[in-house]
């Protein structure tokens, strides 16, 4: 089954030529580890998700570029295109002059309802170029205008029209410390929005990702090149191709599906994160050797300690003992920072992939009460190896990661809130008080569910 | 607070360009132009669609098509349909500072457009502030929107109310730059009296006036700014440049009015420009989206000190003959330009780091509409101090990073500010930092780390950044950066001003000049004063929230 991306402004179209240029190349990565004959079925699974075929063998990316403003989409697409090796469809991007002005309203009330059909219209054929359509992957950023608005409103208009299809969405949260001052209103606006139409938020926050350039990469001047790739990576690692089952050779078939089924068991709690190890420059990857068991270790301890990489963390951080009672269990688990989770899916590629041990993570410790461990944990393999990693692991898990930075970002955006700053320049288009007050109260919901865990 | 709304929200207005504009489907793209730094930048042209303005539905794309792209599929060599064009801008100068700052835009502008576009190819970078216009064509037809550059005109239009500047212009060696038809002058001048450049011309002009701008205007496929110069203490450039704010106002509503406004200095030798200041800051609080401040002895300081870093014959310290900053010869010590000059280089450079990012690439792009967006809290608010690093360049070419953490430093130096400033030591409402050159993300987020614990931000904004990164840097540079504040350092100037107008104004010096004109009063007078208080009080009231604690408010409470 097919995915088609949807790219919305400058960070969605940046970020999905990369994520567009990893899975190829990753595709076409010569170590492979595994026989020639699973190596391209590997490929094929990956084209059939993510390129539809070209009459001179160049494979174009299923996708639909969209921005307000010309510049950015003129150099995705002659960036793919002088690549040589895949491309975007000639008639796959939608662009207007104007860009949205770091405006959610503009975004959502001006643009979005303005080019309604010719966006969809976009989408649609893209669509229809599926045999079979597993669903939408839209990349955008939370913090300007034209993918946080914008994307909001077409999410919003994908629900409706494609009822049957499922949608992630890829949000990208801005810095703390500011690349647009209006984000945080941005941001919950948003949020709010897409947790009522979207099916998942799988969030990268740019924070996370510019450290882990800076110690695990060692790039010295970090370049927002740099930490598209690293999230490009991270998200390959998440959707190129694992085998169906324990012990098949086949490959999954509905990605998106089996994604939302393993980890959003309750609308209520959609924010979902991924965590990839190991991560390193070409350099030191040379000199590395793993073992299942030290990535897995590494892993586990990140995902209950929320930490976003494998260096600094904290391993004094245990999961509390089981048999208390849950209130207990809370107020144990705030005291120690412990990241509980609801669902997690683990997905290991790579060399001797069956042979590891997964024991840590079946730990009901680790969990919330209501789901049972066998369906609160998923696994997925395959042993092609992942880029040039010769043993790679990713955790895509369900949990209390975002509550601090949520929490931080609302409670931002209601002390502006309350000196009403730069609410005239919403009101202008359409977004009154009020709708700052339902997200407001929308999103303190989220962030009490998710601390209740 | 003051609040005013601009109108009711509701359905979405048009920006410029009727309800009809099109969809524009892209192609593939097909120039390269080489930088000055051998980076490709890239244009678009688009292909595959055959939509032309004025049709409402995209047809199928044809090969073949008459004037269309060659080669559609692949990479097309040949430019066919016009390009999906960025948004475009008109400069309106007014007045003789207000001809003269523009006069040494547009030269700056040429010069960094022909250093960064050097195959001659009239390109969207270029059509931001130029039209390409065949000059055999008699008559309003001619322009060319695409291939070749044939002649570049401004997208300007020049209003004086004597003829010398703008004649001195047209003389000059950027005569070809402006469309004759563009100009509106007049004989007397306004004898320094806003009345008579705001009423007497305002009236006898209006018809002119709208026309030019309509026309402007027209040859806009997107207009999103209207750029405005001119001085507060005159007559024209106060009078007619604030009555035409109006005009834009109403004929243009979507259009964002962006004034470059110079105020008087103190010693300033206009006696009324008191006055003439005040009439016209009423005018600027209520249709200007955005102001920004400059005054000349700020300017003069700044040049002082350039002079007094060359004079000084440091080791290795020249200007990069190359530079703009300076100097519109490109000559770098001799000043046998007028002596005004080097002053309006430095505001003509402000304006050209202000659009960069719209016009050029980048991996953060801001457009025009983002400055009022992220740095006019209130709608009263929207004074914004501006400072430019670096002011010259060292002749060494390979600066180390420090160097750049320089250049931060210095955007926050009160020595830096175009106007009579302390940003430091005052409170900020928000900052923008437009950062030009090979800068990366992480560069800039260290130094605002390291510049943030010394500066002071109002407390609903303590993160109230907003950057951008535009990869083309200006021309004998290798990168600058341009901070735009929002800050309450503005106050000073606005307070002198008014105690300069009370001194006049109780012993009704002069006034007599104003009230013979038909429609002054002493209200007008009193009611600008009073604008001029009110807003005082705003940035009073701000000030008194700088040494309280910041403290998180209550948040609602959600019943689990």
């Amino acid at each position: 089954m097919s995915i088609v991306t949807l790219q919305l402004g400058q960070c969605g179209n940046q970020i999905g030529f990369e994520v567009f240029d990893a899975l190829f190349s990753d595709s076409h990565c010569p170590q492979r580890l595994c026989s020639k004959r699973e190596n391209e079925a590997y490929q094929a699974s990956c084209k059939e998700r993510f390129f539809s075929e070209e009459e001179n063998g160049v494979p174009i990316a299923r996708a639909v570029l969209v921005d307000m403003e010309p510049k950015v989409i003129n150099q995705t697409l002659l960036k793919a295109a002088q690549s040589g090796r895949w491309k975007y469809g000639q008639h796959s991007g939608f662009c207007q002059k104007q860009g949205s002005g770091n405006n959610w309203a503009y975004g959502y009330s001006v643009h979005g309802p303005r080019h309604e059909e010719p966006i969809l219209n976009l989408i649609q054929k893209e669509a229809e170029k599926c045999d079979s359509l597993s669903g939408f992957f839209i990349i955008m950023s939370m913090a300007g205008g034209t993918g946080s608005g914008l994307g909001a409103f077409v999410t919003q208009n994908l629900q409706d029209q494609y009822s049957s299809s499922l949608k992630m969405n890829q949000i990208i949260w801005p810095y703390g410390t500011g690349e647009v001052i209006v984000q945080n209103y941005n941001s919950i606006l948003t949020l709010s929005h897409l947790y009522r139409s979207s099916d998942a938020l799988l969030v990268h926050e740019n924070d996370a990702v510019h450290k882990i350039c800076a110690k695990l990469m060692n790039i010295k001047h970090i370049s927002f090149s740099d930490i598209n790739q690293v999230l490009a990576h991270q998200l390959g690692s998440v959707f190129q191709p694992t085998y169906s089952a324990e012990g098949s050779f086949h490959y999954r078939r509905n990605p998106l599906g089996d994604l939302m089924e393993n980890l959003v068991p309750h609308p209520e709690f959609k924010m979902l994160g991924v965590r990839n190890i190991p991560q390193m420059s070409e350099n030191s990857l040379a000199y590395s050797t793993f073992t299942w068991a030290g990535l897995l270790k590494h892993l586990r301890q990140m995902l209950i300690s929320n930490a976003k990489m494998e260096e600094g963390i904290d391993w004094q951080v245990r999961p509390p003992l089981s048999g208390l009672p849950t209130l207990g269990k809370t107020s144990l688990n705030k005291e120690l920072h412990f990241n509980t989770s609801i669902a997690n899916l683990l997905i290991l590629r790579g060399k001797d992939v069956h042979s590891a041990d997964l024991g840590g993570f079946k730990d009901p410790a680790l969990y919330t009460s209501w789901l049972a461990p066998d369906n609160a944990f998923n696994v997925w393999k395959t042993q092609r190896a992942f880029s040039k990693y010769e043993k790679s692991a990713a955790l895509v898990s369900n949990s209390q990661f975002l509550v601090k930075p949520l929490d931080v970002i609302v409670g931002k955006a209601w002390n502006m809130f309350a000196s009403k700053a730069y609410i005239h320049q919403y009101t202008k288009f359409g977004i009154e008080e009020e709708d700052f007050l339902d997200s407001f109260t929308l999103l303190e919901q989220v962030v009490a569910s998710y601390r209740n865990l | 607070m003051l609040t005013k709304q601009r109108g009711p929200g509701g359905p979405a207005p048009s920006r410029y360009g009727n309800e009809e504009t099109p969809v524009h489907v892209h192609g593939f793209l097909t120039e390269k132009l080489s930088l000055n730094l051998d980076k490709s930048v890239t244009t678009s042209a688009t292909c595959g669609s055959s939509v032309t303005y004025g049709t409402s539905a995209p047809s199928e794309s044809a090969v073949g098509e008459p004037g269309g792209c060659e080669g559609r599929r692949g990479l097309p060599r040949s430019l066919g349909w016009p390009p999906c064009s960025m948004t475009q801008s008109v400069v309106v100068q007014v007045g003789q500072c207000g001809n003269q700052i523009g006069c040494c835009f547009w030269d700056l502008a040429l010069r960094e457009h022909a250093a960064v576009n050097q195959k001659g190819i009239y390109d969207e970078a270029i059509s931001s502030f130029f039209r390409n216009v065949d000059t055999r064509v008699v008559g309003d037809g001619g322009s060319i929107s695409k291939g070749k550059i044939c002649s570049l005109k401004a997208r300007a239009v020049l209003i004086d109310m004597e003829e010398g500047v703008v004649n001195e212009i047209l003389q000059g060696p950027l005569r070809d730059v402006f469309d004759t038809k563009q100009l509106i002058t007049d004989i007397s001048g306004s004898g320094n009296n806003w009345a008579v450049g705001h009423r007497v011309f305002g009236n006898l002009y209006q018809e002119q006036i709208l026309e030019k701008l309509r026309k402007s205007a027209e040859h806009c496929d997107c207009l999103q700014c209207f750029f405005i110069i001119h001085s507060m203490g005159g007559g024209t450039g106060s009078g007619l440049g604030t009555f035409l704010l109006k005009v834009l106002e109403d004929e243009f509503p979507e259009v964002y009015r962006l004034v470059t406004s110079v105020y008087p200095s103190g010693e300033d030798d206009v006696i009324t420009s008191p006055y003439n200041s005040i009439l016209a800051m009423k005018e600027l609080n209520e249709h200007a989206d955005c102001v920004l401040p400059i005054d000349n002895q700020s300017l003069f300081d700044i040049i002082s000190k350039i002079d007094l870093m060359v004079n000084s014959g440091k080791l290795g310290t020249t200007i990069k003959p190359k530079s703009l900053v300076t100097s519109s010869a490109g000559a770098s010590k001799k000043r046998q330009e007028k002596p005004f000059d080097a002053m309006n280089n430095i505001v003509a450079n402000l304006l050209l780091n202000l659009t960069s990012s719209a016009r050029f690439e980048g991996s953060l792009n801001m457009d025009l509409n983002e400055i009022s967006m992220n740095l006019v809290p209130f709608p009263q608010l929207h004074y914004l101090v501006s400072s430019l690093t670096p002011l010259y360049t060292l002749a060494d070419v390979n600066i180390p990073p420090r160097r750049l953490d320089q250049m931060f430093s210095d955007a926050f130096s009160k020595h830096h500010q175009l106007i009579q400033a302390d940003p430091k030591h005052n409170l900020y409402l928000a900052c923008a930092l437009m950062v030009r050159g090979n800068v990366q993300i992480s560069d800039l987020r260290r130094n605002i780390e390291r510049l943030k614990p010394s500066l002071q931000f109002v407390s609903w904004n303590q993160e109230g950044w907003k950057t951008s990164l535009c990869s083309v840097p200006p021309v004998g540079h290798s990168y600058s950066l341009l901070a735009l504040a929002n800050n309450t350092c503005v106050k000073p100037t606005f307070v002198e001003l008014r105690e300069r107008f009370m001194r006049l104004y109780k012993k009704k010096a002069h006034l007599h000049h104003y009230l013979q004109i038909e429609g002054m009063e002493e209200s007008c007078f009193t009611e600008a004063v009073s604008s001029l208080s009110a807003l005082i009080q705003e940035y009073n009231q701000l000030d008194a929230t700088k040494s309280m604690p910041v403290e998180d408010l209550p948040r609602l409470s959600i019943a689990v």
